[in-house]
């Protein structure tokens, strides 16, 4: 990939590897380059997503105000849910976990690089397949969770729904694929001596998340499928005159969005997990016990997916036993807050500007898993569902919690991925706005959901005692939107003009800090041996982990261990020149996620009525997308 | 869709890893370990439609039934449509085929070895007679199909022909590209003849076949014996 010869970057001077330009972004397998374009595309989509809120809340601010049309509200709320879920949480994690895995696990890439590359373009026009309709006012408009038989053609006939059900089934494939490649990159791809129990927590919260995504993405699949058939071929999945049962939809998709839930918390969960420790100087507090509860959250998570849907009756046995599992899912939940706090209790405490996001993350997470055990008992849940308290609830968790584990994740990773630090005055004004912001916008909404507000409406009458609140909600959300400027201009200014950063800024106990920032193509000249869960403090700070089990007893032997990835002369080298293979650039999984969206654009064609149109698209497409594949298939990794 | 992108990716593990061998944690290759992954989501799909299957099974308007007779309004009478002794022997075929698979795994594993000469050596007839009971599985299937239409039943007819073509539909897709996998292996099995080292090519298509065999146990069972 390097040229032998090629001026050594600097630290930090140069990307990953040497070349730069589109064509090389388009091909690339590296798992290290993959990770910066999901970054990139999702930052991109929360400013979309953002838009989408900020209109929303402007509509609300005052009483009957017009500023967008009630149709094109409701493709605002619906894309702004779907935008934040599938476009900005879930990428920005795969960002991470692309980016990390591999360095914590001490491996040269995923496990199949090109799958990788392949997971990502999915997304990236999987993303553009939904968000576009959206300039043309013709954007999903049936909510996030497409409820059917609303969604069904019956109710929804316009194109609006068919963006939505396709562009989740393509952003399924995407998530699907990804997720048996990280999972055996972590079963399969560990340096020796990296066993389970060793593995950085954030690597732990992945491999959970992972398992969720395999059993919880198929179920949506299936759920779509019905719609999509429903929609294109006339079935009656969803068609309650011909006996189609209309809780179908409801259980289907909350078998899976349940565990989506926790498929975008549980990456947050791992980026704090590694940033506290740090920042206290001290070991994660009860790390086995934070690896368990992450997997009883994992399994849990498939028990309790009913609670969104005490309102529809399901009877007391049905409502007790998803009220009880609900309320046993906040044990492993509470469990992990008091394991961070116990983490910092007593540390040497440091307050750069990621742990500020990984404190906010505890508090903020508090309060909405506090509003969730709240809706956990149906008499209860039965007064809030459906209004504007449910929508402070997982505002709370995902905002406040995902998203400020996701800053904080930024923040203390960025050096990694640049060789330049944030700066941290603008990395505290935007903190502190945010976590200003986001209590002003959405603590109100408790206050104006108790007093019926109900969730996606589109506009109200004054004197029903909600006008201060939301009025409070939109002014938190401008402040929200100044804080989202402040970042990025602090993610765009620091990536040249950042203080250059070393190999380990921040005194961080795991692997990926032992290597150059940011790292070569190949990541470890030599792949470690590793003997301890805290390898870089084994060799800088032995007092920290004097009581953390170690393959050797022989504290030499480890210092000697964790100094083979660390040599400095080697890491200005090429892959080339050090003898590790590399695998080839290729363009041909981009080839192939090309041509799965313009197969499934066909189906958007075939809605219009131009069926042979619309069938040589779907060939063509389909075509294209085989034939890439077998390209792909026959042509060497590396 | 979900078929053809996770075939896909089955199919992107065929051949993902490199030649020379790395190394691994757990000493399996990772290919291995990717499709079992991949097994595993794929139940809960066919969990997911055999569910709705049998949730929405007695509930739909009109006929035809699957086990029972319907009278149109109109008077038409429409018998039983499934026809348990045709695709019980499409069971049989489909069966078999899994005892073909091992066969053709066998052979490849052991090419050259003593007493894997002739028939039992030969991993193309093997490969050849898989990928031939498949598609005679699916000429049942379409021929199941068709005369479900000439009987009155389509997919939008009622729940019952939604949900079953939906069902037995994903099931055939997953044959159909089970069929081009195994050809795809007889093609390189000609091309350059399948050794050893490449028993793990024919292994993960194997474990997919299988795979595929053991849901239609479930789908035979649940949709045409149990009435």
């Amino acid at each position: 990939m390097a040229h032998p010869g090629a001026p050594a970057h600097a630290t930090g001077a140069a990307q990953t590897g040497e070349q730069t330009g589109l064509w090389i972004w388009l091909t690339t397998v590296d798992h290290k380059r993959i990770g910066i374009l999901y970054l990139y595309t999702a930052l991109f989509y929360l400013m979309v997503g953002g838009i989408e809120a900020t209109i929303i809340r402007t509509q609300l601010a005052k009483p009957n105000l017009h500023v967008v049309s009630a149709e094109f509200y409701n493709q605002l709320f619906t894309m702004h849910g779907t935008t934040m879920v599938f476009l900005v949480i879930m990428p920005l994690s795969a960002a991470f976990f692309n980016y990390l895995i591999p360095l914590q696990i001490g491996a040269r890439d995923v496990a199949f690089p090109r799958l990788n590359a392949f997971s990502y373009w999915v997304y990236a026009l999987g993303g553009l397949f939904i968000t576009l309709p959206i300039f043309f006012a013709v954007a999903p408009n049936g909510g996030w969770f497409g409820y059917a038989p609303l969604s069904g053609p019956t109710y929804s006939p316009g194109f609006n729904m068919d963006f939505w059900v396709l562009g989740l089934q393509i952003l399924g494939i995407s998530s699907l694929a990804a997720a048996f490649n990280f999972i055996t990159t972590i079963i399969n791809m560990r340096a020796p001596g990296m066993t389970l129990m060793r593995m950085p927590m954030f690597t732990w919260m992945s491999f959970v998340v992972q398992f969720l995504v395999i059993l919880a993405f198929p179920v949506i699949t299936a759920a779509l499928f019905f719609l999509q058939v429903d929609r294109f071929f006339g079935t009656q999945f969803y068609e309650v005159a011909a006996g189609g049962d209309p809780l179908l939809w409801q259980h289907l998709f909350w078998v899976f969005g349940h565990p989506e839930v926790y498929i975008l918390i549980l990456p947050a969960f791992g980026l704090v997990s590694e940033v506290l420790p740090t920042h206290s100087r001290k070991p994660l507090f009860g790390y086995n016990v934070m690896a368990y509860s992450g997997i009883m959250i994992g399994f849990l998570g498939f028990g309790v997916w009913a609670h969104h849907m005490f309102s529809v009756g399901m009877g007391p046995v049905a409502d007790s036993i998803f009220s009880v599992a609900t309320m046993l899912i906040g044990l492993p939940t509470g469990v992990k807050i008091f394991n961070w706090i116990a983490t910092m209790y007593g540390g040497s405490l440091r307050f750069p500007t990621s742990m500020k996001f990984a404190i906010g993350l505890i508090a903020m997470f508090t309060i909405g898993g506090i509003s969730g055990v709240m809706h956990s008992s149906p008499p209860s849940d039965l007064q809030q569902t459906d209004t504007y308290f449910i929508v402070a609830h997982f505002h709370y968790v995902l905002y406040g919690g995902a998203m400020m584990g996701i800053f904080a994740g930024i923040y203390h990773y960025y050096p990694k991925m640049t060789g330049h630090f944030m700066s941290e005055t603008l990395g505290t004004w935007q903190f502190w706005l945010n976590f200003i912001g986001l209590n002003l916008t959405f603590f109100p909404m408790h206050f104006s959901g108790m007093l019926g507000m109900p969730r996606r409406i589109y506009t109200y009458d004054a004197g029903q005692g909600w006008d201060l609140f939301n009025m409070m909600s939109t002014v938190g959300t401008y402040m929200l939107v100044l804080a989202g400027v402040i970042f990025a201009v602090n993610f765009f200014r620091s990536r040249k003009r950042g203080p250059l950063a070393g190999n380990d800024p921040w005194g961080a106990p795991t692997l990926e800090w032992s290597i150059p920032s940011p790292p070569p193509d190949y990541n470890f000249a030599e792949i470690p041996e590793v003997t301890s869960r805290y390898p870089m403090w084994d060799l800088k700070s032995p007092e920290r982990t004097a009581g953390i089990e170690h393959s050797h007893a022989d504290s030499a032997t480890i210092t000697d261990a964790h100094a083979v990835p660390m040599h400095e002369e080697t890491e200005r080298k090429t892959a080339a020149e050090l003898g590790i293979p590399m695998p080839f650039n290729t363009v041909k999984p981009f080839c192939v996620a090309l041509g799965l969206i313009v197969m499934m654009s066909g189906l958007i064609v075939l809605h219009a009525g131009k069926t042979p149109l619309a069938l040589a698209i779907m060939l063509g497409g389909t075509a294209f997308m085989v034939g890439s594949l077998y390209a792909w298939l026959t042509s060497p990794l590396e | 869709m979900m078929t053809v992108a996770s075939a896909a990716a089955t199919v992107a593990g065929a051949h993902e890893a490199p030649e020379h061998h790395h190394y691994t944690t757990t000493g399996l290759d990772n290919r291995k370990i990717a499709i079992w992954a991949f097994i595993g989501s794929e139940c809960m799909l066919f969990a997911s439609l055999i569910s709705t299957y049998l949730i929405y099974k007695g509930r739909s308007v009109v006929g035809p039934l699957p086990h029972e007779v319907w009278t149109s309004p109109s008077g038409q009478v429409f018998q039983p449509i499934l026809n348990i002794p045709v695709t019980s022997a499409s069971t049989f075929v489909l069966l078999m085929s899994s005892l073909f698979m091992v066969l053709a795994l066998e052979a490849v594993e052991m090419k050259g070895k003593p007493g894997y000469t002739g028939l039992r050596g030969s991993s193309k007839f093997w490969l050849l007679a898989t990928a031939i009971a498949g598609a005679i599985f699916l000429g049942f299937q379409a021929y199941e199909f068709t005369s479900f239409v000439h009987e009155g039943l389509t997919i939008k007819t009622n729940l019952f022909g939604s949900s079953f073509f939906t069902l037995t539909g994903f099931h055939g897709t997953h044959v159909a590209v089970g069929v081009l996998w195994l050809m795809t292996l007889l093609f390189i099995d000609m091309k350059r003849g399948l050794g050893p080292k490449d028993a793990l090519l024919v292994d993960i298509c194997a474990l997919y076949w299988h795979f595929v065999d053991v849901v239609w146990i479930a789908i035979f069972t649940l949709v045409y014996l149990i009435k």
